[in-house]
């Protein structure tokens, strides 16, 4: 889960890292209001995404009017594909130098990775690519975690003037910050040295790890959760995995691997799938949400079912479908696959029940679907045409 | 990583629960060698036909006679699976088979620094376990339905479970067989990698080729791209997740792709560079191994 900005400042000030003055404003009057209490500030768009000053997200100004000008034409602004509901308005600060720091989950070496660069306001990847000799990484084992003097040894060689101290201090504490929220990605860019020697945070991002939310429920609280379609949020309450694409074949299937392969077949077979939907697990006992979100799509013409018995068998999961088919009752063109654990017990069930047979694999099923869905849009546009 | 064999010690942890029992009586059936169980509320008991402990270090005691305990299947909650990986490290596990969807990810790293130091491999988490086929399997894998699991000489490696249940019955309706099956998990951070899947495949005398099942997200499919091109075997590889959107978790914690990082063709270039038959769909496995294999 990400944080905006004025969510994931708290975690640094909670740390001991100096922050700007800010208020959070929903109208251009707050902001004048916070201007007035601030003097000079930053007007900034929150949204839970990067590159705000490119999309126009970032305004200065020098009084209350300005701020309030600023704000109207920041709110409302859609940046990558949020759009702006509230700007942080901050005290300005006299800018010496800006340096980023960042403490992330590193697959490669299975820990966190501490990373600093004297080039800060620039995103990390730019520098990377263009002076990686202003980039210092340190692994870190995570039982050992990371002081203050691991961060000296870090930044040993770097030209860091008075505020090679206060910078090592910094990161031994965006570490802790990072520890103790469980974060998958805790950065500060830039992290600059004001004209009277202060080291401040001017931004931070913030992301949480998933997996972790159970033990930080108030911090989740306070996140931005995913942008959810409607139907997608209905599958969140429900318990179910559903992501909403753009195609017109239905997928229904169980496990993670399984069903983006699903996907993968419907388009490698020329259709376009309508949305990943996982039934695996303990989610089967919901095959009648499942199917009722899948078909609630507007515009799915055709539907794949394709069970793969491991863990969940696929009498199980088919018992659940069946008994949700008579509640829901499609009319739509439907193809089965069925392999795996209880594959012949589910075969069985679905002739019985709805004397259908199952295509002989996954291919001729996902085939059978994209073929369905390209004729009901023909015969749709025929009628359209009529 | 080892393969594990018939011969090796297993202890489940969390042997009790639902779960633990379902599978500990499946395992126990096929031939895996279950020593005992762990449960600190039960411990003294016995569960499934075997002594349930207190904590894999009690149970290493406690068999320390008998030959101890060489592996661990755990099937134990998110919130304790560190606890239960650092306890079965310090018993002396040598493989510790890691099932749990859904472990923090600071946990994980946790464990593996732990597991790394004392040498033993962490197999997970967030997986459906391995299984040697004829021999044992540690976890959910339906290694009894001999229409998928055939006795031969594919190994097969995957992030998915349900998408690796199909790819077997592939491998075996084609006529094929499989000699180990290794679930390596859906996770951004696993204890054994692509990579190291491959190694203990590759210098495994009864695996002849290897099938590969991959996942948009993160880099290991490139990593292990690297070392098949070293490879005499032959290697086919099917990489789920092309039609998925950019920036979206796809069921698994570890298949998104961030930007241009874990894209399907940047895994389908590193793989096809390296000499790998890279399919289409699943369906065609049974095909790319009579070619490379000859038939």
């Amino acid at each position: 889960m990400n944080f905006e900005e004025h969510a994931a400042k708290p975690l640094l000030t909670a740390a001991g890292i100096a922050v700007p003055e800010s208020r959070l404003a929903r109208t251009p009057e707050e902001a004048a209001e916070a201007a007035r209490d601030l003097g000079a500030v930053v007007v900034k768009a929150q949204v839970p995404a990067g590159k705000r000053g490119k999309a126009g997200g970032i305004k200065t100004a020098e009084c209350a009017e300005e701020a309030k000008a600023a704000a109207e034409k920041i709110l409302g602004l859609e940046i990558a594909g949020h759009t702006v509901e509230k700007v942080l308005v901050e005290e300005r600060s006299d800018i010496a130098r800006e340096f980023y720091a960042a403490i992330l989950n590193d697959p490669a070496t299975k820990g966190p990775l501490v990373m600093f660069s004297t080039e800060g306001g620039m995103d990390i990847e730019d520098v990377a690519e263009k002076t990686p000799g202003a980039i210092r990484q340190a692994k870190v084992d995570i039982r050992q975690g990371f002081g203050p003097e691991d961060a000296q040894a870090m930044l040993e060689g770097l030209d860091l003037g008075d505020a090679r101290d206060g910078i090592a201090d910094v990161l031994a504490k965006l570490y802790a910050a990072y520890r103790d929220n469980d974060a998958e990605l805790l950065e500060i860019n830039p992290l600059v040295v004001t004209a009277s020697g202060g080291l401040v945070a001017l931004d931070c991002k913030f992301v949480i790890d998933d997996s972790a939310l159970k033990r930080h429920r108030e911090l989740a609280a306070t996140g931005t959760p995913d942008k959810l379609t409607e139907l997608e949020a209905r599958g969140e309450e429900a318990g179910i995995k559903y992501i909403e694409l753009d195609g017109d074949v239905g997928v229904l299937a169980n496990g993670a691997g399984l069903t983006m392969t699903t996907m993968d077949v419907i388009r490698h077979h020329g259709g376009r799938p309508a949305n990943f939907c996982e039934i695996g697990g303990d989610a089967y006992t919901k095959a009648r949400t499942a199917l009722e979100m899948v078909l609630d799509k507007p515009g799915v013409r055709s539907l794949v079912v394709n069970f793969c018995g491991a863990f969940a068998r696929c009498d199980v999961m088919m018992e659940g479908l069946l008994e949700a088919w008579d509640e829901v009752r499609p009319e739509l063109p439907v193809f089965f696959s069925i392999a795996g654990t209880g594959d012949e017990e589910a075969i069985e069930m679905l002739k019985r029940k709805l004397g259908m047979d199952p295509l002989p694999d996954m291919d001729a099923a996902c085939q059978a679907a994209a073929e369905a869905a390209k004729k009901a849009a023909a015969a749709e546009a025929a009628k359209g045409g009529a | 990583m080892h393969i594990v064999r018939r011969q090796h010690r297993v202890l489940v942890q969390g042997i009790t629960g639902k779960q633990g029992t379902f599978w500990t009586e499946r395992m126990l059936d096929y031939g895996t060698n279950v020593v005992g169980g762990v449960n600190p509320k039960k411990a003294g008991t016995t569960h499934c036909g075997v002594p349930v402990h207190g904590s894999a270090v009690e149970a290493a005691a406690d068999l320390r006679d008998w030959g101890g305990i060489d592996a661990t299947v755990l099937f134990i909650p998110p919130l304790a699976v560190k606890a239960a990986v650092l306890d079965a490290v310090e018993a002396g596990a040598k493989t510790i088979v890691a099932l749990t969807e859904h472990v923090p990810v600071h946990d994980v790293m946790v464990f593996l620094a732990a597991a790394r130091e004392a040498g033993t491999t962490v197999i997970g988490p967030n997986t459906a376990g391995t299984v040697t086929v004829g021999e044992c399997f540690l976890g959910f894998m339906p290694a009894f339905n001999g229409r998928i699991f055939k006795q031969g000489a594919v190994g097969v490696i995957s992030r998915s479970g349900s998408l690796a249940t199909l790819m077997c019955q592939n491998i075996t309706s084609a006529g094929f067989g499989i000699n180990a099956f290794l679930g390596i998990g859906g996770d951004p951070i696993i204890g054994t990698t692509t990579l190291d899947a491959l190694e203990a495949l590759d210098n495994d005398q009864g695996t002849e080729a290897v099938v590969i099942v991959g996942e948009i997200g993160g880099t290991m499919e490139e990593e292990a791209a690297e070392y098949a091109a070293t490879m005499d075997k032959p290697v086919i590889a099917f990489i789920a997740g092309g039609a998925a959107p950019v920036g979206r978790k796809m069921g698994h914690a570890g298949a998104i792709v961030v930007g241009d990082r874990g894209t399907y063709e940047s895994k389908q270039k590193a793989l096809q560079a390296a000499g790998v038959t890279v399919l289409a769909t699943p369906s065609d496995v049974g095909g790319a191994l009579k070619e490379r294999l000859g038939s």
